[in-house]
């Protein structure tokens, strides 16, 4: 294989791995915040549910969920699905996973809050939405900054699961040219990619941290 | 004109009682101070009075208007929520641990709730907050952030956000409490000027000479229940109840 027709595979497959990183933040931070608040609700069956989403999301392989939505629908209910569809079976899992491990952060975040932050709003009468959007939720973030970094970063390397139902994203490519080629030159490419991506997410992480930094 | 009645309010936590049949009255302009040993309910009062706790019986009553009456049966009732919006803007409550927001500046923490409830205009509300802010001698510190405060610079903080909303009565829970001793001076001082402003306010505290020196009347709660209450001489300096008495012997004079 010529090099720039390798360098281009690897170009395609890093492209697709941001895609998926991106994608799948975009879609489960704010998809967490609303599983948190079912977790959290007083409706004792939706707080069971989304109990159990939950277990089921953090107490099994992410790989082996995303072999379930891109093979769940044919093996399960006999339905055919469009040939982009791996893409997208890549992302719905990894939002359902991420939204679930998104979740459990917000709600020790939220339910760290103290009380007198609750009823300082209240007595100065602010709605519920507004103490949640105005004095809540900002704490909560600074608060729950770390833990998301953790995940975010976790996140980068998980995206190389997606090859586990063949998806070509940066790790899938770099193995299916070094099997081809009989060479290692891909996977070097590869670690030099994730551990690029990294940096450079941690840094942005740690830019909002500092940016969070003006209270206590 | 009477600011706050409370008629023969009950609260429980569970099996436990807290409030017995409670009543009083603040008259416009007066200040109440209410003492008590620990666990006798005054936090309860307050908290049922500013609508932070529900209460189980009895009724709530501000510049005439019904914020909870008793049915029949002997249960609180609640007025329509619009009602409680409206009666809530009568009262402010400053609170032991200040709750102040941290994430908000000194004059943002005086002046949101202005802005983003009242819907005042920006320049409006920050004229308030200013002023507010030069009363309680904060001037300088409009643009810091409650952790950059001392506790008693933080508290004042929360006495001008609590008067910025113009309330009619104003309730402090241990406005001293979590205060180092020599904090304790500054915030007694900026009740007193309230004080001579004829602010309505109902104060709890354990400072029995601010008390005595400050209240047109004193309640002393004990179990529940109103044990003692009277004119501040007359409850502190000359007690008849029993209980009274060896609660007062605890501090001196
Ligand atoms: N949310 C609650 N749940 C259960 N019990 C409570 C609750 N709040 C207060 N109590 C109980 O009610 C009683 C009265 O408490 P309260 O805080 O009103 O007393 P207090 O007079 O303010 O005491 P202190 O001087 O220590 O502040 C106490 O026995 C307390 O344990
Ligand atoms: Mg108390």
């Amino acid at each position: 294989m010529d090099w720039s027709v390798m360098l281009l595979k690897l170009a395609e497959g890093m492209l697709k791995s941001v895609e998926i990183f991106t994608l799948t933040l975009l879609l489960s931070l704010p998809l967490g915040l609303f599983v948190a608040f079912g977790r959290m609700s007083k409706n004792i069956l939706i707080r069971n549910i989304i109990k159990f989403y939950i277990s089921i999301m953090r107490g099994t392989p992410l790989m082996l969920q995303l072999m379930v939505v891109y093979f769940g629908p044919y093996y399960i209910f006999g339905l055919t699905l469009p040939r982009g569809y791996r893409f997208w079976a890549v992302i719905i899992g990894f939002v359902l996973n991420y939204a679930a491990y998104f979740a459990e952060i917000y709600r020790a975040g939220i339910e760290s809050m103290p009380l007198g932050q609750y009823e300082a709003a209240k007595v100065l009468g602010y709605n519920q939405s507004q103490t949640f959007m105005r004095i809540i939720l900002p704490q909560v973030i600074k608060r729950i900054l770390p833990p998301v970094t953790n995940e975010v970063i976790t996140l980068i390397k998980d995206t190389s699961l997606a090859f586990a139902i063949g998806e070509f994203e940066m790790f899938t490519t770099a193995r299916a040219i070094a099997s081809a080629e009989s060479t290692v030159t891909p996977y070097i490419a590869a670690g030099i990619f994730y551990y690029v991506f990294n940096y450079i997410v941690a840094g942005a992480m740690e830019w909002c941290e500092k940016k969070m930094s003006y209270f206590r | 004109m009477k600011y706050l009645e409370i008629k023969n309010l009950r609260k429980s936590f569970g099996g436990l009682t807290v409030i017995k049949d409670i009543s009083l009255t603040v008259e416009e302009g007066e200040v109440v101070a209410i003492i008590g040993p620990s666990g006798s309910g005054k936090s309860t009062l307050l908290r049922c009075a500013t609508m932070l706790e529900t209460m189980d019986s009895g009724e709530l009553i501000y510049l005439g208007e019904h914020a909870v009456k008793t049915n029949a049966e002997g249960k609180a009732v609640y007025a329509p929520p619009k009602q409680l919006k409206k009666i809530q803007r009568y009262y402010s409550l400053v609170f032991q641990d200040f709750n102040l927001f941290p994430h908000f500046t000194v004059l943002k923490n005086v002046t949101d709730a202005l802005i983003t409830i009242q819907k005042m205009s920006k320049a409006e509300a920050l004229a308030i907050g200013r002023e507010l802010l030069q009363k309680m001698s904060l001037s300088d510190k409009e643009d810091a952030y409650p952790y950059q405060l001392s506790g008693g610079q933080q508290q004042r903080v929360s006495i001008a956000r609590a008067l910025a909303l113009s309330p009619k009565v104003l309730f402090f829970d241990e406005p001293t409490s979590a205060l180092d001793p020599e904090l304790t001076g500054e915030i007694l001082k900026v009740i007193r000027d309230l004080a001579a402003e004829q602010m309505t306010m109902v104060i709890v505290t354990h400072e029995m000479s601010f008390a005595r020196d400050v209240a047109d009347y004193i309640i002393f709660m004990d179990g529940g229940v109103i044990v003692e209450e009277g004119l501040p001489e007359q409850v502190i300096n000359n007690p008849q109840n029993e209980r009274t008495r060896a609660f007062l012997s605890r501090f001196e004079r």
